[in-house]
């Protein structure tokens, strides 16, 4: 498998480590319901067949994660982009 | 038919003309009193022992290939019991406990043997994990031995010893673990249920849930709709598409991973043996093939293949704990998807939901589980109340964080 | 000697002597191990898997399901190997397998007798009682009789490689329409890797004897493979197989480096991995014969019949003296007419087919050779091939031959399409399985495609080279296509004589007949994958190439499903087995992973360390010294001469990472269970950090050195882990903090400097602008100087091991340098270089947790650290930290322990259990974590957790350690058995 890192161009995949589903947002901790909504964050999960957003990190590159939409069924990399763009690509 | 050395003599005989088939290939009833979606081992060993234990025996077991087709068909057929924390500990020696007798009950040899399975470790660290995993095993009545490194070396002298990245200090040894023809089992807990009524029907994919109010009544198949007092969730790897249908978002991922078979040799390697340095396990079948695996490859998958990175480590473990594998060939390899759970243990529960139960999460492990998941499932559905040995398998421990993390790895499904 | 007199692509000048089975023969470069026993008259070379039934050569290729031998000796044994495709070599030494005493004489045999009772699946149904014998009795037995060749005797003395090649076109198969594909794409600018599994190029058109325009097929191949060698574009890899289709365009290939050289030469690999990446590829894989299923259809001399062509064609070799043929289709007619041409005598070819091209009929005509239409073999007989029984026209009738050459048809080597999960598809009209959804990027060409012909296969390699390249956006121009002498041949499907005499072996290696295919179906597995698994059809080490179709075709006649319904099983990588060294390559010994050395190991290594492997670090264990009995005199040598005078340890393995900008404080609140942001410049703190679901992930120290500039420690079995944890922080869940972090692990050098003549010690190195007074550098002081003359140098005031400690961190580069210049400084105090085993000794003494304590499992509670959590802030974990199973008062919970008889042993690992209550898992209460003998204490402590630890100060518990044959009693006291008020550290 191999991804195109938005740094370093199409790199094998086991350069990167995997986290999991990037759709998933850190609730707000203050909220009443922040135990629920952790809950939900931490550990339920669509796991979908078909196309995923998920976390990669550059481990063996440049060290940036990315979020990769990829699809599960075929491994099929359908886009990726940084999770935090470089100050002055706020455009 | 009862199978026998005479059966065997008879067919000889007869030019193999007298088998009939193992079981039937049933057409779905309208309605039955549970219904079990997934056809593997867990599914069919549920459908047993609730016909055997339990006398329900108006029972289906809906499958959407064939049975057995999945993850029962594509794992390295190992069973043991030598878990750490007690949440699993009893469960899974109830496991095999039933598979010391499974064959006598079944008329069916499943091949379970057990040659040991052994658990190298390379460090001071890891010695005293392995005591301590150890130790649970005998407080649970398990046996488990804490061999030192010429231990090792009378079993296995040819591992090696001497030119380790990481030397082999020695290893946790359970004498009662080994393997068994995975197939087999899958077979013989099919012929078992179906000569105690249950239908197992192939071909049948579950494409939704019949709803009464907030109960589930049946479900809605490829081959029509089929009522039932219950339905029971036996599909590792499939369990949050299923889940879905029912409205059920889960603490599951489902993951790839790999499993690989060589050539075919004389004896080599008679029990189980794990690298503790690497990702590497292998054991050799009764046919000769050395069946060997490692890591899952570590990204969500529902593609039953995995990639290079991973097939090369496994390798590089198999070689840096036996060099004298490296003209072996690897005669084939695969993949199967993993219902990779939160905490790395399964699931055997109710659900939210009224009607539906689930038996899930088996991560990498689920094939030693089959007897008792099947036994604990039937005991669910049956009594509505959990098996004692699976009484932590609570689908709420996430949320009340009474996690059973044996790797203690955390909310990461890749890292179990 | 069966080698004709003339023709063939092998070096007649070139002899080469080899040996099987102990005796001499000769052969000539350019032949197969295969090629060369057939000239050499062995026409028994193995045993069958289950029945010991003698075996010959089938095949000339990689499908080779019988002449499996063991090549090479000793350390270099190669089970199983196809003697089909073994390069002949000088010297080469090859033995039958799987028989025993002898080849000819096979003790077991008699299982053949008793072959009627061992159907398929027969051991399902037996060898269960009693069930005390599976083990003892059945199993062993079986086991022995299973298996083939054996394993090498010794470790693999040969060296592998991994490399990886990149391009725009891979085409897989130098055959012709290999060929084409990669002469299209190269001319047309595209970067092509053209690899083939064979030594030679050309594929079949070196077995066969077809022209091309006015050119023979071979030197037609050899001139095409001579114009893309010179062509700097384009790489050729011979015997090089690819073997896997994985994501993203990546392909896996096996090159064969040294196989055909007795050993490979001095640094030469014996084989390389190779991960090629290409934007799109080319199968020209091509096809493979299947056999006609006929009773007694494994008897040596039976073969395929376009092996019979390519033993006389490419090897010049005859297969036998007198041949008849065996098919359903006019290549083998093609066959017959080769094999004829080169001498040998052809008494017969019997067609299945009543009608017959009379092109065909005449050319037989013409030759002499005897047709019989509408004929079937049904019988054959001799220990090797004498003769067979042929049934035509409602008549018998024996023929005495030597060899049959049997084509059922030709199956397009479609196994590189299965690996994404495509299922090939049935096409009636030629009686074969054609591709179905192939890999992205991957198309396929001629005979893989199921275009047999010479002429389809060169239109269609034209066509695919042109296509993938144009695809990747190169011009191409109107394509040549080479005219050939053939036309797509004809062929009426069929599998097997059903009422034949003798077991008729539908896979011979694994001795699956039609019967069994007969019994799978009277039992219910009529799927094709059942079939496989309770038959194991096409599980032998040729993964059914020739046996698979046939199989489920003769399924299909039983269910009348036909075999579209009935559908095929997939392909599995590899296309043929990989040696297993070779996926492993180097990565074995000593470079199974890397070995990371601290900076000052060359310092240690002098001083007689005994290095320990942690992670990938080897780190110094102990020093030895001479006269020491054993380690544990050593380390606690080495304690006590800390906790007396002054002792020195290489901490640079712990991680550490650089954190800058304004946000920094903030950032740390938040990963931190502590407050970081109100740290004042020149301190440290000890913190502690959790995962987001509550647990402790690490703990270690982070100093402020500048309002913007911090520097954290982390343990060194999470540097990475938790390095990668900060990056998501930032990246992911706060990126609009203004933090910039950085590993600087490598970049810095740590010495540990502890016991209470530490800072006269550091007071020595340090330039002298830098005071390292009580009161310039107080415990948990951090500042930013320079030593040993201007080396830049960050100083902590830091202790793990409860004494007065310091850590200095330099330049990676001047590590070693600072080690000799402390050693130096502190010899008038007796300074004491100390290892791992030490630094444990007194952390445990002192009761900090470590490793052992941060399993993943605990909370910071259960490690005694709650206290430490602020209440005012939220912090990665805080909130999934506060459920009911991880704030349960009855967790076990970190609290010291010492024996109560004051001198048994301690282990780690050993759980606790109530005093009196029987051992068992309801009396659980905990375990013991880490344990050490303590030289200050004089006798043994450890660390554990224990069901409300810190309420039981005092109470003796049993540690019970039974794989270990420990039971003892211990008393609980608090962690921190030596200066637990920490006056040492302030002093």
């Amino acid at each position: 498998m191999r991804i195109p890192c938005p740094y370093c161009g199409a790199r094998d995949a086991h350069e990167f480590a995997y986290l999991g589903d990037a759709t998933v947002t850190r609730p707000d901790p203050a909220a009443p319901d922040a135990e629920d909504t952790f809950f939900d964050y931490v550990y339920l999960r669509d796991n979908p067949a078909g196309p995923h957003s998920e976390w990669w990190y550059h481990a063996s590159g440049c060290r940036q994660w990315v979020r990769v939409a990829r699809d599960t069924r075929t491994h099929a990399i359908l886009g990726t982009e940084l999770a935090r763009k470089p100050a002055g690509d706020a455009a | 038919m009862r199978y026998s050395f005479l059966s065997i003599l008879k067919n000889g005989l007869t030019g193999q003309s007298g088998w009939k088939p193992a079981w039937r290939d049933a057409a779905p009833k309208p309605s039955y009193d549970v219904i079990i979606v997934g056809g593997g081992g867990h599914g069919l060993a549920t459908a047993y022992y609730l016909a055997k234990v339990h006398g329900i025996r108006n029972v289906a077991v809906i499958e959407k290939g064939t049975i057995g087709s999945g993850n029962a068909g594509r794992n390295t057929t190992i069973i043991r019991s030598n878990y750490l924390l007690p949440g699993n500990e009893p469960f899974y020696e109830w496991s095999m406990k039933l598979w010391e007798g499974l064959e006598q009950e079944l008329n069916y040899n499943a091949m379970v043997s057990q040659r040991g399975v052994l658990n190298l470790y390379h460090s001071d660290a890891q010695r005293d994990a392995y005591a301590r995993r150890g130790n649970a095993m005998r407080l649970a009545g398990v046996d488990s031995e804490l061999l030192d490194r010429e231990g090792v070396r009378a079993m296995y002298p040819f591992l090696d010893f001497d030119n380790a990245r990481f030397p082999i200090q020695g290893g946790l040894l359970q004498r009662r673990g080994g393997t068994a023809r995975h197939d087999a089992v899958v077979w013989g807990y099919a012929r078992g249920a179906d000569r105690l009524g249950v239908d197992i029907v192939q071909n049948c994919e579950v494409t939704g849930f019949l709803r009464e109010g907030d109960a589930i009544v049946g479900v809605e198949t490829t081959r029509g709709p089929i009522r039932a007092g219950k339905v029971g969730l036996a599909v590792a790897g499939s369990t949050s598409r299923v889940a879905r249908q029912a409205g059920l978002r889960l603490p599951i991922e489902s993951h790839v991973l790999q499993a690989f078979v060589s050539e075919g040799l004389k004896p080599l390697i008679d029990g189980v043996v794990t690298f503790g340095a690497g990702h590497f396990y292998i054991s050799q079948s009764d046919k000769g093939g050395l069946v060997f695996g490692g890591d899952i490859d570590g990204y969500n998958s529902y593609a039953q293949r995995g990639n290079l990175p991973v097939i090369e480590d496994v390798c590089e473990g198999g070689m840096a704990l036996m060099p004298r594998i490296g003209r072996l060939r690897l005669l084939r390899h695969w993949g199967g998807i993993m219902d990779m759970s939160m905490d790395g243990s399964p699931i055997i529960d109710a659900t939210p939901v009224p009607g539906l139960y689930l038996n899930a999460g088996w991560c990498y492990g689920g094939f030693k589980a089959t007897p008792a998941s099947g036994w604990c499932f039937a005991h669910l559905l049956a009594k509505d109340e959990p098996h004692e040995t699976a009484a932590a398998m609570r689908l709420d421990r996430f949320r009340t964080g009474h996690l059973i993390d044996e790797k203690g790895v955390g909310a990461q499904p890749n890292l179990h | 000697m069966s080698r004709l007199a003339k023709g063939g692509l092998v070096d007649r000048a070139r002899a080469l002597s080899f040996s099987f089975d102990g005796k001499r023969y000769s052969g000539l470069a350019g032949d197969t191990l295969a090629s060369a026993l057939l000239a050499n008259d062995v026409k028994l070379v193995g045993r069958s898997f289950k029945y010991h039934r003698p075996r010959g050569i089938v095949s000339a290729g990689p499908e080779e399901p019988n002449a499996l031998v063991e090549l090479r000796a000793g350390a270099r044994r190669e089970p199983n190997t196809r003697a089909t495709v073994v390069e002949l070599h000088d010297g080469l030494i090859a033995a039958s397998q799987n028989r025993w005493p002898s080849l000819g004489f096979d003790l077991l045999s008699v299982n053949g007798l008793v072959a009627p009772f061992l159907g398929a699946g027969f051991y399902y149904k037996t060898f269960m009682w009693p069930a005390s014998f599976w083990e003892k009795l059945y199993e062993p037995v079986i086991r022995r009789a299973a298996g083939l060749g054996r394993a090498a005797d010794g470790n693999d003395p040969d060296e592998y490689e991994k490399a990886n090649a990149f391009c725009d076109v891979l085409v897989i198969g130098a055959g012709p329409a290999g060929l084409m594909a990669a002469r299209e794409a190269a001319r047309a600018g595209a970067r092509v890797i053209l690899a083939d599994e064979d030594f030679l190029p050309g594929g079949r058109l070196n077995a066969e004897s077809h022209t091309v325009g006015d050119e023979a097929g071979h030197a037609f191949a050899a001139r095409l493979a001579a114009e893309l060698a010179s062509n700097p574009k384009v790489r050729i890899m011979t015997r090089t197989t690819v073997f896997g289709v994985y994501d993203g365009g990546t392909y896996g290939a096996l090159e064969r480096v040294s196989d055909h050289l007795a050993e490979p030469a001095p640094f030469a690999p014996r084989q390389r991995l190779w991960r090629i990446v290409a934007k799109r590829a080319v199968l020209a894989a091509g096809a493979t014969e299947r056999p006609i299923v006929f009773g007694g259809n494994d008897r040596p001399g039976v073969m395929a019949a376009g092996a019979v062509q390519a033993y006389a064609n490419r090897f010049g070799v005859a297969a036998g003296k007198n041949l008849a043929v065996f098919a359903n289709n006019d290549e083998a007619w093609r066959a017959a007419f080769d094999a004829a041409q080169a001498g040998i005598a052809v008494s017969a070819i019997v067609d299945v087919r009543e009608t017959i091209s009379p092109a065909l009929t005449a050319e037989a005509e013409r030759r002499d050779i005897r047709v019989i239409a509408g004929g079937q073999v049904i019988g054959t007989r001799g220990k090797t091939l004498s003769g067979i029984e042929v049934r035509h026209g409602g008549t018998t009738e024996a023929l005495a031959i030597d060899t049959l050459a049997v084509s059922g048809g030709w199956s397009p080597n479609v196994h590189l399409t299965c690996h994404h999960g495509g299922k090939p598809i049935w096409n009636a009209d030629i009686a074969a399985f054609v591709p179905g959804a192939t890999p992205p990027g991957l198309s396929v060409a001629g005979a893989a495609r199921g275009h047999f012909s010479l002429s389809g296969a060169l239109r269609d390699g034209v066509q695919a080279g042109t296509a993938a390249a144009s695809d990747l956006g190169f011009a191409t121009a109107t394509p040549e296509i080479p005219i050939a002498d053939d036309a797509e041949p004809a062929i009426a499907a069929f599998w097997h004589v059903a009422d034949s005499k003798g077991p008729a072996f539908v896979d011979p290696q694994n001795d699956v007949t039609a019967k069994d295919v007969g019994i799978a179906f009277k039992e219910g597995f009529r799927s094709v994958e059942l079939l496989k698994r309770y038959t194991t059809l096409g599980m032998a080490t040729d993964q059914g190439k020739t046996s698979n179709v046939t199989g489920l075709a003769i399924m299909a006649e039983l269910t009348g499903a036909g075999i579209s319904e009935t559908g095929t099983t997939i392909f599995r990588p590899p296309y043929t087995p990989v040696a297993i060294g070779a996926l492993a390559g180097h990565h074995r010994g000593k470079d199974f992973r890397p070995t990371r050395p601290t900076p000052t190991h060359e310092w240690a290594a002098e001083q007689g360390a005994v290095f320990v492997e942690t992670g990938l670090w080897l780190r110094a264990q102990y020093f030895p010294r001479p006269g020491e009995a054993d380690w544990l005199t050593t380390v606690n040598r080495e304690v006590s001469a800390v906790r007396a005078s002054v002792g020195l340890i290489d901490v640079s393995t712990f991680g550490k990472i650089d954190l800058q900008g304004p946000d920094v404080g903030a950032f740390l609140d938040r990963v931190y269970i502590n407050g970081f942001s109100a740290l004042a410049v020149g301190k440290a703190r000890y913190g502690v950090m959790l995962r987001e679901d509550g647990m402790v992930m690490d703990d270690g120290t982070t100093a402020r050195l500048a309002p913007e500039h911090y520097v954290m420690t982390t343990t060194t079995a999470n540097a990475a882990k938790v390095y990668q944890h900060l990056e998501f922080c930032l990246q992911v869940l706060w990126p609009e903090l203004d933090v910039a972090i950085a590993s600087v692990s490598e970049q810095w050098a740590q010495i540990a400097l502890a016991g209470p003549r530490s800072r006269d010690v550091l007071a020595r190195v340090v330039d002298d602008s830098v005071d390292v007074s009580n009161e310039a550098l107080p415990y948990m002081g951090a500042i930013i100087g320079t030593v040993m003359g201007g080396i830049p140098a960050r100083l902590f005031r830091l202790s793990f091991s409860g004494e007065l400690g310091y850590e200095i961190a330099v330049p990676a580069r001047h590590g070693e340098t600072l080690a000799r210049a402390l050693m130096a400084a502190g010899a008038e105090f007796g300074i004491t270089p100390y290892g791992t085993e030490a630094l444990g000794v007194m952390r445990i003494e002192k009761g900090h947790v470590s490793g052992n304590e941060l399993s993943g499992q605990t909370t910071a509670r259960d490690l005694g650290l709650g206290r430490m959590a602020s209440t005012k802030k939220d912090y990665v974990g805080r909130t999934m930290a506060g459920r009911p199973g991880l704030t349960d008062p009855e967790r076990p919970t970190f609290v010291g322990f010492k024996p109560v008889d004051g001198t048994s042993r301690l282990r780690a690992g050993a759980h606790f259990l109530k005093v009196g209550a029987p051992a068992d898992t309801a009396n659980d209460e905990g375990y013991m974590t880490s344990v050490c003998y303590s030289p200050t204490l004089q006798h043994w402590i450890g660390l554990g957790l224990l069901k409300r630890g810190p309420e039981r100060i005092g109470e003796r518990v049993r540690a019970y350690d039974p794989v270990r044959g420990g039971d003892i009693e211990v008393e609980v006291c608090a962690p921190g058995f030596v200066d637990p008020d920490g006056e040492k550290l302030r002093g």
